[in-house]
């Protein structure tokens, strides 16, 4: 299965809606979707509702961004309840670092903000 | 009642592309075997990991040749996984280490950490210039589907 990006604007902040798998295949194409947004100094929401997948390659992605994006006081929010999603967040231990998951995609965007 | 044992060969090309069919098939494999959903998906995960390893860094390029082997056992209820390819192996006495926030290639370090907590058991084998095999082992906990004569 492969990986569709939609990108949209919600009040000026960028939310990038996820469908599909994210690995070792389509991780580049999350990372170039994701690349337009690090010099911006805005917080980024990321719906994965629709992922039916994600591996270390995929996380390897998001915790980079967030890691750079940090970096200009602005996060990475996630807005996911799947609970096979989620529990490869918290087996990966990145929720304890720059990654934020939110269980609705409105309070995601909600605690958004431009630097 | 007959314990079942069979044993499935695929040598898959070791090209990113072909790694989510693999996870279609363990998936298959293991939800028939009787594992919860979530215990499927454990096992994707496992075995996505260690079929990355080999496709990202086993081999230098791919030119035809190149491919990982992947053995499917099970042994009654107990399932083993093995990722085997024939490249450039590595230390297994050295940790993986995290990569700087710029590496174009962002790999965490992450994926012999979920193997280890997905499975019940991971052994890693590895010698440098000939290559790695994993393997992966895992048991239904609460059986509760009929087993097929062999």
């Amino acid at each position: 299965m492969d990986l569709e990006i939609k990108t949209r604007k919600e009040k000026d902040i960028p939310v990038l809606t996820l469908s599909g798998e994210i690995d070792v295949y389509s991780y580049p194409k999350l990372s170039k979707a994701l690349a337009g947004y690090l010099d911006q100094s805005v917080d980024i929401v990321i719906n994965m509702e629709s992922v039916k997948y994600i591996d270390s390659t995929g996380l390897g992605v998001l915790a980079n961004t967030a890691a750079k994006i940090a970096q200009k006081k602005v996060h990475l929010h996630i807005f996911c309840t799947k609970t096979n999603i989620k529990k490869i967040f918290e087996v990966s231990g990145l929720l304890q670092k720059n990654l934020k998951i939110f269980d609705s995609e409105a309070t995601a965007i909600e605690n958004s903000k431009k630097s | 009642m007959k314990t079942s044992s069979h044993l499935f060969h695929v040598d898959m090309p070791a090209l990113s592309e072909y790694v989510g069919s693999m996870r279609l098939l363990i998936g298959g494999i293991s939800g028939r075997m009787g594992f919860s959903l979530e215990e499927v998906e454990d096992i994707k995960i496992a075995f996505s990991e260690a079929c990355n390893n080999a496709v990202q860094y086993a081999y230098p390029a791919f030119t035809g040749a190149e491919k990982v082997e992947i053995k499917i056992k099970i042994e009654g209820f107990q399932l083993e996984i093995q990722v085997k390819d024939f490249g450039r192996g590595f230390d297994v006495s050295s940790p993986p280490k995290e990569h700087a926030v710029d590496d174009p290639n962002p790999h965490l370090g992450l994926g012999l950490h979920f193997m280890q907590s997905m499975m019940d058991e991971m052994k890693v084998e590895s010698t440098l210039g000939k290559g790695t095999q994993v393997r992966l082992m895992k048991k239904v906990k609460n059986p509760s589907l009929p087993q097929t004569e062999a």
